[in-house]
This record gives structure tokens, sequence and C-alpha cells, in this order.
């Protein structure tokens, strides 16, 4: 077992990107995010990490760097937020689409405007389908561990695709939680060498990221949705190794007393913690109430879903990010097609909080599940989301 | 013969659309993108090579008898040969059907 000390979670993403011995970090700072490239850049300059640290001048470039990285068959990591990666967001799509695997911390922070530094989902959901394997971390811990799984799932050569860490800023990022360090014997079992399935080599020519008209497009781009969609088994078995190796089990949806509840409070991020206190608060006073957190974004977990939803007569997503104009936030769309005729679909209640940080506290959620079964005795479709704890709504 | 890059289906394709044959762009017709198609006047030409070198596609060729002509699989039918000919014996004549 590793060393567990007390950490940023910034400065212990940064230290898993070191075990992971990544060949170069492309990156430009920005709130939340900045305490992880500041201190890999510490850890280059003062040769801990034996890496180029490009301090490359925008977000696009750095995203176009980790891809000429990567199209070498080097290990590429970069970080961002919010209008960074907005910035980046041309590369972001290219990247996936030509099969560079890579991992980049997202540090959770809303899109403007209006300006807000604060933490929310609007910037995951602006790169929703961008084709990336997407995975939220609910603490610092799973943040440590992600970092190495992301290398070993984006690199397999059943995948080659780029991983994506959501973290959610400042509450997470900046926040001292004790985090346990792998050893490096453990860090070398489970994360070979990257091999790459082409790289760019005089001896091997290829082209990468050529055009294609009408008669090919089509069969790239199937190609790469087929790449992402059976990129599931490898996502789960990278896991299931990382449990064997370091002992911590993580799963695509992660429940808490949700096997016999009739109610199921759905969530990403570090707002799970948050409502599994609330949980335990509503079943003191005899709630049938649980909670499944969503670790794998992308691909979505459709099977694991249906599955852990069987025996609920209703589900409460929290979203926080806005579908503008849509019908709920973007994981309340996608799980009302999941289960959408499914036998038994239970009736989904969205509310959409917590945008720009605004605090949503475990009182709220109480709030919020008993407005929920308010809206279940009446017509849930008549809203089919409500904006929990605005003024004047 | 080998397919061709339009007949692989998703699951033959290299990942990410790789190619990894370099130089296979001169497989590719470019010369259905045409509508007009130069025509030489071997009586006015005087072999100076000029839509040879300002032929932006490479589609100009060297008969034996030293004129040149247009390889039609290729060729777009720009009409910057006919343009650069100094001696004006290029015409570019409307393809039919």
């Amino acid at each position: 077992m590793g060393k567990r000390i007390g950490l940023e979670v910034s400065l212990s993403a940064a230290e898993a990107v070191k075990m992971a011995d990544v060949d170069c970090i492309a990156a430009y700072p920005i709130t939340p995010q900045t305490h992880i490239v500041e201190h890999l850049s510490e850890l280059v300059n003062n040769g801990e990490l034996d890496a180029e640290f490009i301090p490359v001048e925008s977000e696009h470039s750095a995203m176009s760097v980790c891809a000429g990285i990567a199209a070498v068959g080097a290990r590429a990591f970069t970080c961002t937020s919010s209008q960074g990666l907005a910035l980046m967001n041309e590369i972001v799509h290219i990247v996936s689409s030509m099969r560079l695997p890579m991992v980049m911390i997202l540090a959770n922070r809303s899109l403007s405007a209006p300006i807000s530094i604060w933490n929310d989902h609007t910037d995951v959901m602006s790169v929703r389908d961008c084709g990336w394997v997407q995975v939220f971390a609910n603490n610092g811990q799973e943040v440590f561990d992600h970092v190495l799984f992301g290398y070993r799932v984006a690199e397999s050569e059943k995948v080659m695709l780029p991983v994506m860490i959501h973290v959610d800023g400042f509450i997470l990022t900046h926040v001292i939680e004790p985090v346990e360090f792998w050893e490096t014997e453990q860090v070398e079992r489970y994360l070979p060498e990257f091999k790459p399935v082409h790289a760019l080599h005089p001896d091997r020519p290829v082209t990468m990221g050529c055009i294609a008209g009408p008669p090919i497009f089509s069969e790239v781009k199937v190609a790469q949705d087929e790449a992402l969609i059976q990129s599931k088994s490898e996502i789960i078995s990278a896991w299931k190794e990382l449990g064997d190796i370091v002992g911590r089990n993580y799963k695509p949806i992660e429940g808490y007393k949700h096997e016999d509840a009739e109610t199921l409070f759905i969530t990403q991020g570090c707002f799970g913690e948050t409502v599994s206190l609330a949980v335990d608060a509503l079943r003191d006073e005899g709630k049938s109430v649980g909670l499944l957190m969503d670790r794998l974004w992308r691909p979505f977990p459709f099977e694991e879903f249906r599955q852990a939803v069987e025996n609920a007569k209703s589900l409460i997503v929290i979203d926080r990010a806005i579908s503008y104009g849509g019908q709920g936030g973007p994981l309340a769309l996608d799980l009302r097609s999941a289960l959408y005729k499914e036998k038994n679909e239970p009736i989904i209640t969205n509310f959409i909080c917590g945008l720009a940080s605004r605090d949503v506290t475990i009182d709220d959620f109480k709030n919020i599940y008993n407005r929920s079964m308010e809206k279940i005795k009446v017509n849930p479709r008549e809203e089919d989301f409500e904006y929990y704890g605005v003024r004047g709504k | 013969m080998a397919k061709t890059k339009t007949d692989l289906s998703w699951q033959e394709l290299e990942i990410g659309g790789i190619v990894t044959n370099p130089g296979n762009a001169a497989e590719y017709k470019t010369g259905d993108w045409r509508s007009l198609r130069p025509v030489w006047d071997t009586k006015r030409c005087v072999k100076c090579g000029a839509c040879y070198i300002f032929c932006p596609d490479a589609a100009i060729e060297e008969t034996e008898e030293g004129y040149f002509e247009a390889n039609l699989f290729h060729c777009k039918g720009c009409g910057i040969c006919a343009h650069e000919c100094p001696t004006q014996s290029i015409t570019m004549v409307e393809e039919e059907e």
C-alpha cells in the first residue's frame, strides 16, 4: 500500500500525472485548474518529472500540442476549465476523431456570460458530444486513481481514445483531502508502456487527419462512435484491475442505499457526497430513498442504469447545467431516453441547481425530495424540470 | 485489385481514418470535377512547357513528340494552363455529356 497523505486535490492530481510518467505537458493556466499545472511545472523544473513542459500561448495551442505529442506515440497531459475548454473546443473534437489517446482533467467551472469562475457542469456539457471517454471523480482519491485509469483506458489498443476526467472546480480541486498514493511497482503493473497503433515516424509514413469526402466520412465517424461504445468493456476491466491492485472498486454507477429504495437521487460529481448525507437524514425520517452517482458519462451506461433503477418508482435527477430551450438538464435527458418504454419505467423529476457553485445543502436536497414527491402526485410532465432555489421561480 | 478507400466498410478502415500508403492521392479521381477540358493546338504550340509547369495538379504530361496533353483522370479543368500559355495554343472546351 502506498503512503497516505493529506494534500490539496489539485496537487495530488499533479502527483498522479507524475506517477503516470507523462512525456509532455502542454497547458495554459485558468482558474480553477491553475494549481494542477502550476505543480506540474514545479515537478518538471526541479527534475522530479522527466517531461517537457510547454507553456503554450492559449488552450487552442495546448490541445494542438497534445495532439502532436500523442501522434508521435508519446504520453500527453493537459488540463483546463470553462473558457479554456471553449477555446480549445475545435481540437478537442479532432483529437477523439483522430483516435489520439491522452488524459485531460477538466476542473469544472461555468461558461460565461456572465463571467463566473465558480463550479458547475456547463463546461462539461459543452463537450458532451466530443467523442472522449468521460468520467466524473467525486473526491481526491478518485481523481488520483482516475489519472492512471485514464491512461490505461486511453492507450488500450481496443480503445485509442482520449479520456476526460471531470473534477468539480474549487469544491474539489481546492480542498485538502487524504489521498493514498500508489507504489511505483503498482503503477508499472497497471499502466504498461504506451504502444500506439500508428505513430508519426519517418520510417513508417502515415497521413493523419486527412480530408474525407461524402463517400467515406460516415464510415470514419461510425468507426469512431463504435470505438467509444465498445470502450465500455475495456473501462470496466480497467476498473476491475485497479481494484485488484489497490483495493478500490469503481463502477459506471455507484449506488448508496439504493437497492430497496422507492425513490433514487441521481447525481454527477461532488454533489453525490452531499446527497448521500441527505439520504441518511431522509432515511431517519422513514423515507424510502437512495442515491445513484453517475461516474461514467460517456459512453453512457444505459444498461447499468436500467438495472440500477429496476425497483425504483421515481427518480430525482440533479443537473448542474442547462440545455437551453430543451426539456431539462443533460443528465435527465439521457436518463429519460435510457428508460423510455422500460417495464416499470420510473417517473422522472429533474432539478437544475448549484449553478456557479451556489450552495445546495443537505436541507436543500431534503426540500428537493419533498418537492419531487409533490410533483409526482400530480402530473410530473407538466413541467419537465425545475430550477431549484432561483428567486422568482 | 485492392479495394479503394470508398469501398471500405467502417470495420475495414484504419483507426482514425489514417492513410497508411503515402502518395495515394494519385488514386483519387478529380477528373470528374471538370466542366471544361483543355485542348492543345499543336500548330501554335512552341513546346515551352509553361502549361506543364503551371498545372497545380501535375496533370499535364509530355508526349513523345514533345507536345503536352492533360491526364483527364486528374485534370479539374481549372484553365490555368490556357491562361498561362504564351502562344494561346490551349482552348478550354465544354465537356459534353
